[in-house]
């Protein structure tokens, strides 16, 4: 019934999809021996102690107390920092840049930077913010390090949320005698917060991986102590003080810490490191398990 | 933003009150709202409306009737400027709305838009609720009164006859409503603002032939009080929406006059053979 040049077609069509199928479970068994690796070292690691102690000359008594605290004192700070900065300037870009060559010129280079490798952002933290704005290696040298690294991505995310709202939605309000603003704040904005919302995630989990710019930085790796809280409770008025001495307290980060156990001799420390993997681990999962959902609510509201 | 001058207030020049200009239309005095003067307009080169003069009258429905591409929707989204928005358009010659040159610097564009309301081809509201859609008109006008707008809300829904079939969950999601709800929705939040004139640019095109024909019912209600451009492709909706018709085509304004000479004693050939379906 069929020729043979069809059976062939229909033959090289399966044959593609096994293909396919044989490259996909390749990358998810490397993922997969991987995660098994780092949990048989890391769980019987795992435990409250390991959460909440110092670092430590002896292997069984380490912990990343500092690290996972210093992950959140710098995602804070390159959150504040970077968040305000990549959606301002992409509302800028998207609504208000008119169409000329300097516009197009830092378009051009707003998508190459994305693609700089960290490192250089660390030697710019540096020079900028370590020596020549005398920061130190501190919290907020460190997350104005990652903000710059991180602003591309979420000035690119930010355009193409305002660029996936339909232009009739705009049309509509302006046409009711909205101004642009208005429009944007009321209309475009809400629209598009949940992509914005799931580039900003993605691109904070990206930045919560980042070793390399930190250690540039000359981000320590035993810091038995926290930066200063910022919220303290006292018994006398007014009962609660607030203080930014903690973003100009020096820090460590868990990749650092990671990074650092894992060059370490002693067996002990191996498993302290995989144990702070699995950490780090399930924080980026996390992360971009509520990027997907937001992804997903935005998708059915549409 | 400096005091915008009033657009419902004729202005004066000398003492001539240029806004009385009384034409009559079957038998009824109405005034001129708009005075279009040997208008032209490109998109960047390409000239896309030319030489076209039009007046439209109070209270009554003006159709602008031609094939595709003929330039009608260019020449209604100029009176409200809406053109603005498209990179390098440019205009030449002469709008007056109640006798205010309409692209003077000085035109106050918000007030024009609250003043000339649009309803657009597809369906497009807010991702908001019905309330929603409907309030917004006044919300960004910074009115916060409730119960006015709770007042406003219903007036406008009334007015588009959608309120009895969104009494009961005015505030669910607009989009769950059917394309001619949707319609009838646009209408409204259009409404709410309290027009002078309200443009529709096609506004049936999507729907179906009941839908249209409630919106044609509507658009027949509106024009007591409001005056009403419509543009379509469609002649027999022209025919029997409109009291004066406009035919366009390739830019060019073919003929202009009252719906029914338009329609049975054509004086333009190309009309004729539009309107018999010789071609379009």
């Amino acid at each position: 019934m069929f020729t043979t040049k069809q059976k062939r077609v229909k033959y090289l069509d399966k044959y593609f999809s096994f293909i396919g199928f044989v490259f996909t479970s390749l990358g998810l068994i490397v993922l997969g021996a991987l995660i098994f690796d780092v949990c048989s070292d890391g769980l019987n690691r795992l435990s409250w102690d390991f959460l909440t102690n110092f670092p430590s000359r002896k292997p069984e008594k380490a912990g990343i107390f500092s690290a996972w605290v210093g992950t959140v004192w710098i995602m804070t700070s390159t959150a504040i920092i970077s968040i305000p900065l990549g959606i301002g300037s992409g509302i800028y870009l998207e609504e208000y840049a008119k169409k000329n060559r300097l516009n197009n010129f830092i378009e051009i280079n707003i998508a190459n930077l994305a693609g700089v490798p960290s490192i250089i952002y660390g030697i710019l933290g540096l020079g900028l913010f370590v020596r020549a704005m005398h920061l130190e290696r501190s919290v907020l040298a460190g997350g104005l390090t990652l903000a710059l690294l991180i602003l591309p991505i979420v000035i690119l995310s930010t355009r193409e949320a305002i660029k996936a709202v339909p232009s009739s939605i705009r049309e509509a309000s302006l046409a009711l005698g909205a101004t642009k603003w208005q429009t944007i704040r009321f209309q475009v904005l809400p629209a598009a917060v949940g992509n914005i919302l799931t580039g900003i995630i993605l691109a904070l989990s990206r930045a919560i991986g980042e070793t390399a710019p930190l250690l540039m930085l000359g981000a320590l790796t035993y810091i038995p102590f926290l930066p200063k809280n910022p919220v303290t409770f006292s018994k006398q008025f007014p009962f609660m003080n607030i203080s930014f001495q903690g973003f100009l307290d020096y820090f460590t980060v868990l990749p650092i810490q990671i990074f650092n156990w894992v060059s370490r001799p002693q067996k002990g420390f191996i498993d302290c490191a995989a144990a702070g993997i699995i950490v780090l681990l399930v924080i980026t999962l996390l992360m971009n398990a509520i990027a997907i959902y937001f992804r997903y609510k935005n998708q059915k509201e549409w | 933003m400096p005091q915008a001058r009033t657009l419902t207030r004729p202005r004066v020049r000398g003492n001539i009150d240029l806004n009385i200009d009384v034409k009559k239309v079957d038998g009824m005095n109405a005034a001129k709202v708009f005075d279009i003067q040997l208008f032209n307009s490109f998109y960047g080169k390409k000239h896309v409306l030319k030489n076209i003069n039009l007046e439209i009258y109070e209270h009554t429905v003006t159709s602008l009737m031609g094939p595709s591409g003929c330039g009608k929707s260019t020449l209604i989204r100029c009176l409200n400027r809406m053109n603005d928005l498209v990179l390098n358009f440019s205009i030449q010659g002469k709008i007056y709305y109640l006798d205010n040159d309409l692209y003077a610097k000085d035109v106050d564009i918000i007030e024009l838009r609250r003043e000339v309301g649009m309803v657009f081809q597809k369906p497009n509201p807010f991702p908001k609720s019905i309330y929603e859609n409907v309030a917004y008109g006044l919300r960004i006008q910074g009115i916060k009164d409730r119960s006015m707008i709770d007042e406003v809300v219903e007036d406008s829904l009334r007015k588009s006859v959608l309120w009895d079939e969104v009494k009961d969950r005015l505030h669910d999601s607009a989009l769950v409503l059917s394309g001619g709800q949707q319609q009838r929705l646009c209408i409204a939040r259009s409404l709410a603002v309290k027009p002078q004139v309200i443009l529709f640019d096609e506004p049936c095109s999507a729907l179906d032939p009941i839908s249209t024909a409630k919106i044609e019912e509507l658009i027949f209600k509106l024009k007591e009080k409001y005056t009403i451009i419509i543009v379509t492709h469609n002649m027999q909706q022209a025919a029997r929406v409109s009291d004066m018709t406009a035919f366009l085509m390739l830019g060019e304004m073919i003929e202009f006059g009252k719906t029914t000479d338009v329609f049975t004693n054509p004086k333009n050939k190309v009309t004729e053979e539009y309107i018999t379906g010789r071609f379009g």
